[in-house]
């Protein structure tokens, strides 16, 4: 049975994001400057579809040749915003265990890996090497498996680390049921879920089985994590999924837009992840270069100037030092993608293989040597330990 | 610790209070005395004196020995940390409070709070961190404006006096909530200019000379002031002090820019004290004798007349 279409569902329908990708491909130099003059602004009045169009027209190619100015007007509105401060945050593999089959994920069901979930004590362990590292700000992330990192054992996780960690997010399953609000009355702040790519279509080619194969019942997610109560939301497309990856970033977006202005009171925060080499042996669809990528996340930060930008250790050590000069404000380091893999390295499958294997001290100095300030706690515990 | 409106607000832990906190610490780059501050003019708040009418913030800058250059450069007094920054465990090892000079008089804040019983959660963390009573009471549930609840910035004033706390309130530009969270106890009110870490100036002009009219308390105009003139125009018209951070934080040289802060907040204040002449239309001519002195020369003219003179008041 799949989940009814949900608010930001009959939104999309509405946009017809593939109509302005296609439009934009055709886009005129001229098309490119009204486009960049006007969310060059950074004021986050150019939203709605008028909005989308500007941001499709920089996302095209021909707006390519423009990327200096592109980066030039997202690096002022990134500082003017956010500052000269980079959040940094860990990831903590709780389990890679899945009853979902997504094709390109290394930790998807029926792939035969070293499959682990870590106890709540052992998740413990992990975060207290983490803890040491510097990180106040902890993503628990797992495969999907509601029986194993079931609703009982999130909250008891989140409800042991909250003494130590006054920013707690979770990368799990989706959930239909109360599960957001316990969370949140246990102290999560924060809840992350990528909804890979927004065609339909390919969404179902890729999706073969499991709960994650209900597009509908992701995409209203996080409406029902904000009525919850939960005060950051963690969007993300899977560029090399579908291969208008353009039309994803539209509809991320979107997305963004629609949740930050319903829910008035959540921060929203959006990733661009590049399909990387897995245990899946998945290939990208469409290969987003470096500077097509770095095109991407500039206009979506004209677009949308209050939403942050994370960029996970996935990408390379160069580009992810450039991005932070430009629209990036969320940062991992440090990061191990396989349950227990700060404590006992190597006993379990990694969902990818990262490419930024500095550490988190030498994050922060290549922060510091930037102008920037490495922003390790930027939030209060919002229950009683 | 207790925290009462007589007691004057303690300060950063490396040197003893006292009412007039005008020292920094010998090796500081600056030395007291090279800024004009108005010494025969102190701002009070919560019963304790300052000579300097600029308060600080700590947000956004690249580093902390750079934002410590910038408030010792500013000369201010009273400085701001957000409470959601600092980390108990890391103290002496990085922390933001490591970094505030000496002397300098911390001023806990509430930021990222949404509700008034979150602030009034993260008031007791920094009463318990910092060791002080004295807090900036934020509550801004829209993390995109950051515009302060009103309703619930009010709630959470009466919630923080009724438990201790010293309270400056950032709130809007509102002459009525001025006055109700007066009422409620507020050691002062602190009026947005426009939003927070826009650089928009005092767009809320005419509320904050509203609120300067009424108030009883200090009004320390908190947001949005961008440039200098922008301070000088608050003081100017009235406001008893400034807060600024971004403008400083962010600008190329934030040294040179807090200085620049100081001298325009002392020059904005002395242009209040010695009291503006009336603005005139740009083609007005301003008569330099009195018009109607040739009344003195008339036969039967009485010695009240002169006094119809004023115009240079």
């Amino acid at each position: 049975m799949s989940a009814p279409p949900g608010l930001f569902a009959q939104e999309l329908e509405r946009l017809d994001v593939p109509g302005l990708s296609a439009a934009a491909v055709e886009t005129s130099p001229a098309a490119v400057d009204g486009a960049l003059a006007r969310l060059a602004v950074g004021d986050g009045a150019a939203r709605g579809p008028a909005g989308l169009a500007d941001l499709a027209t920089l996302l095209a190619p021909a707006a390519g040749s423009r990327l200096e100015e592109i980066a030039a007007a997202a690096r002022a509105v990134t500082l003017r915003r956010f500052g000269r401060a980079v959040r940094l945050f860990a990831p903590l593999y709780v389990s890679n265990a899945c009853l979902s089959s997504c094709a390109y994920c290394g930790f998807a069901k029926g792939l035969d890996v070293v499959r682990r979930t870590l106890t709540p004590a052992e998740v413990v362990d992990e975060a207290a090497i983490l803890a040491d590292r510097g990180f106040r700000h902890l993503l628990l992330v797992s495969g999907e498996h509601r029986l194993e990192v079931s609703p009982d054992y999130l909250v008891e996780v989140v409800g042991r680390l909250g003494p130590h960690f006054p920013a707690i997010a979770i990368e799990t399953q989706t959930f239909s049921d109360d599960t957001y609000g316990r969370l949140v009355a246990a102290g999560l702040e924060g809840v992350v879920h990528y909804q890979e790519t927004y065609d339909r279509s390919r969404y179902s080619e890729v999706h073969v089985a499991g709960w994650k194969r209900d597009f509908d019942r992701r995409l209203s997610s996080f409406e029902r994590a904000a009525e919850a109560g939960v005060r950051r939301l963690g969007l993300g497309a899977l560029l090399g999924l579908a291969t208008d990856w353009r039309a994803d970033v539209l509809a991320l977006a979107a997305h963004a837009d629609f949740l930050a202005r319903r829910y008035w009171r959540t921060e929203v925060a959006v990733a661009l992840p590049r399909l990387k080499p897995s245990a899946s042996g998945f290939p990208p669809v469409v290969d987003v270069d470096d500077a097509a990528f770095v095109q991407a996340l500039a206009a979506l930060r004209l677009f949308a100037p209050d939403v942050g930008i994370v960029l996970s250790t996935r990408e390379p050590a160069a580009l992810r030092d450039g991005l932070v000069q430009i629209a990036v404000t969320t940062m991992s380091a440090g990061s191990s993608t396989e349950p227990g893999g700060y404590t006992t390295p190597g006993q379990a499958q990694e969902q990818f293989s990262i490419s930024d294997e500095r550490s988190p001290d030498q994050i922060a100095a290549m922060l510091r040597a930037n102008g920037y300030e490495p922003v390790w706690k930027d939030a209060f515990p919002l229950v009683d330990a | 610790m207790t925290s009462g409106n007589a007691q004057a607000p303690p300060t950063s832990t490396s040197t003893p209070s006292s009412d007039l906190v005008a020292v920094h610490s010998p090796g500081d780059e600056l030395v007291p005395g090279d800024l004009p501050l108005t010494d025969d003019d102190p701002l009070r708040i919560a019963g304790a004196l300052f000579t300097s009418r600029l308060l600080l913030g700590t947000g956004k800058f690249a580093d902390h020995r750079l934002m410590r250059a910038a408030l010792i450069a500013s000369r201010a007094q009273i400085v701001t940390v957000a409470l959601r920054r600092v980390d108990l465990s890391r103290a002496g090892d990085g922390d933001v409070l490591d970094f505030v000079p000496p002397g300098v008089t911390l001023l806990p804040n509430t930021s990222g709070a949404a509700t008034a019983d979150e602030a009034l959660r993260l008031a007791r963390l920094g009463r318990a961190a910092c060791g002080t009573g004295l807090v900036k009471l934020e509550v801004t549930p829209d993390p995109r404006t950051l515009a302060p609840d009103p309703i619930e910035t009010l709630r959470g004033a009466e919630l923080l006096v009724a438990d201790g706390f010293t309270v400056l309130p950032y709130c809007s530009a509102d002459p009525i909530l001025a006055r109700r969270l007066e009422e409620a106890g507020c050691a002062t009110v602190m009026p947005l200019g426009s939003w927070i870490g826009s650089n928009r100036g005092l767009r809320t002009r005419d509320a904050i000379e509203a609120i300067v009219a009424a108030a009883g308390v200090p009004v320390v105009v908190d947001a949005g002031i961008g440039v200098p003139s922008d301070a000088a125009e608050a003081m100017e018209i009235g406001a008893d002090a400034v807060l600024v951070n971004t403008a400083v934080a962010v600008a190329a040289d934030p040294v040179t820019m807090a200085r620049a802060f100081a001298l325009a907040t002392v020059a904005g204040r002395l242009g209040h004290l010695a009291g503006r002449g009336r603005s005139r239309g740009a083609t007005d001519a301003a008569p330099s004798s009195p018009l109607t002195g040739f009344l003195a020369g008339l036969s039967g003219a009485g010695t009240t007349v002169g006094t119809a003179g004023r115009s240079a008041g």
